[in-house]
């Protein structure tokens, strides 16, 4: 019993290190790469397409109820003890700082992350990976490199639309129901806006859109045993990238602000 | 030149090569049959590079494909064209796509003739009308078809074809049989086929060579195989359920 936990948790520990170092090898092996970039653009820009264009609609719907809930929350916590003035300051700092990069982020593991893992786990578990090895096309460069380039270049992108979309939201609550004027939430906001923040936003982005997609693809390109095999790689890659978005979140968190 | 020298591989626990030899001449055909699971796909992909052996070489003209890497592997598979056993086509990709995806990485070649390749490579292998289908639209036979034409496309110097046949109905199998023996005569393209359809090895192959238990057991022309007193390679090739082998 005692052995059979220890050979148990060893085996899973080593399963970690060796993810760490697949990992790394395909990190390592989508900077090689990098130069062939523009050879096959398009698959590329297919790949922002699938990535920005299309997450949008529900990057804006879930931004809006962030940015509300966002001004309720803080008004409600705001109550006797800090001026309503400002409202849009706390707000402002939340959404651009924490909330919109964050929640973009989970957003998109969800849609983008499974996407990755379950169409590339597909192409290996029908051996359509093997059949672009034998045509002397590196998979790295055709399928790995434009997903990659895609998720660090939309995230911020999108990130960008959240934000905005968020303090909309949040203003409109704001007006709506807290009964503050729009004047009063927009200096609020400008009040402590540094532009410093929105940067240290979209690097969290930067840096979420290389995780999502590299895990994505790295699930992917492990995955074996049919259908099944997908099905577990896909739940894994949007855990897995949940997961270190925020403890990545923190750790930038902890070199910017700490 | 093709030399398989003392290759092994193992999948965990289970030894699937234990020693293959076997040297394929330029401008032949050699069919590899053997029982279902025995590792006949397996060592195609050995060949090609798909697979990294636990030991032994695989000389391609001389050049050890096992060790090779990067620029140089890209170099030698872009010599060879692969049909898979289960076609491996792109399902995101038309069959013009497909088909044409090799030509338009590696040659620089204007579009209106890529079109015109494919249409050609099409129309060898029977095809023809179904350019802008999806894989998930064509049968089981149409996919192995598009497939071949896929590995025909680049004009290679060597073809690995895993199961040709299997899935066609025997007049289109007998016509995939002569387009590999019609490579063979006017492109002196060499081959490795790895079939169970005995009357189709028996037509297109220079050699025949028999895997079993992890080993080539067997290597000689049609004409030897039918006459051979090897039990095992007999009770194979007379489809015997009982004898050495055993059937479950
Ligand atoms: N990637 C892999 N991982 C683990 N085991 C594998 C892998 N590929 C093949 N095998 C094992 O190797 C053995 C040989 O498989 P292979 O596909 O080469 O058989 P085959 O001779 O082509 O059979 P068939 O005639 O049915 O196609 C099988 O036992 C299979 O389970
Ligand atoms: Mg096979």
């Amino acid at each position: 019993m005692g052995m059979r936990l220890v050979s148990y948790i060893g085996s899973k520990a080593i399963g970690f290190l060796a993810d760490i170092g697949g990992v790394a090898i395909l990190l390592k092996e989508i900077l090689f790469n990098l130069p062939r970039l523009f050879k096959n653009f398009h698959l590329t820009t297919e790949q922002m397409v699938f990535i920005g264009v299309n997450s949008l609609p529900l990057i804006i719907f879930v931004s809006i109820f962030t940015g509300a809930v966002s001004s309720v929350q803080a008004a409600y916590q705001f109550h006797n003890y800090v001026p309503m003035r400002y409202l849009g300051t706390a707000v402002g700092k939340a959404v651009v700082i924490e909330l919109g990069p964050v929640l973009t982020a989970l957003v998109v593991s969800g849609r983008v992350g499974a996407a990755i893992a379950a169409e590339l786990g597909t192409m290996k578990v029908t051996e359509q990976i093997d059949a672009l090895e034998t045509l002397a096309i590196d998979p790295i460069h055709y399928l790995v490199v434009p997903r990659f380039i895609a998720g660090i270049t939309m995230l911020p992108i999108l990130v960008l639309f959240s934000d905005l979309v968020a303090i909309l939201g949040a203003l409109v609550v704001a007006v709506v129901f807290v009964d503050v004027s729009a004047h009063t939430f927009l200096s609020g906001l400008k009040m402590f806006f540094h532009l410093s923040d929105l940067f240290a936003g979209l690097f969290k982005a930067l840096i979420f859109g290389g995780i999502i997609t590299t895990i994505g693809c790295y699930q992917g390109f492990k995955t074996t045993g049919g259908a099944e095999g997908v099905g577990t790689s896909t739940t894994r890659a949007v855990v897995i990238s949940s997961v270190l978005i925020l403890v990545a979140d923190y750790v930038i968190a902890s070199f910017l602000f700490g | 030149m093709i030399e398989i020298v003392d290759l092994h591989k193992s999948f965990g626990d289970n030894k699937v090569l234990d020693g293959v030899n076997l040297t394929i001449s330029k401008g032949e055909t050699t069919t590899i049959i053997g029982r279902s699971g025995v590792g006949k796909s397996v060592l195609l992909k050995h060949i090609i590079g798909l697979v990294k052996p636990d030991e032994g070489k695989i000389l391609i003209d001389g050049e050890d494909i096992t060790l090779c890497k990067n620029e140089k592997l890209v170099e030698l598979r872009q010599r060879f064209g692969m049909l898979f056993q289960g076609s491996a086509l792109f399902d995101s990709m038309t069959v013009q796509e497909n088909v044409g995806l090799g030509l338009r990485e590696h040659t620089k070649l204007p579009e209106e003739e890529i079109r015109e390749i494919v249409r050609e490579k099409l129309r060898l292998v029977g095809l023809s009308g179904v350019e802008n289908s999806k894989p998930a639209e064509l049968s089981g036979g149409m996919k192995k078809r598009v497939g071949l034409a896929r590995a025909i496309a680049m004009s290679p110097e060597y073809i690995l074809y895993d199961e040709p046949t299997t899935g066609l109905d025997p007049i289109m199998a007998d016509a995939i049989n002569y387009l590999i023996i019609r490579m063979k005569n006017e492109l002196n393209i060499t081959s490795i086929a790895v079939t169970h359809d005995i009357v189709s090895a028996y037509k297109i192959s220079n050699r025949i060579a028999m895997i079993y238990e992890g080993k080539i057991i067997f290597v000689g022309t049609p004409e030897e195989v039918k006459n051979t007193d090897d039990p095992i390679v007999r009770q194979f090739v007379e489809g015997r359920a009982t004898g050495i082998i055993k059937a479950v």
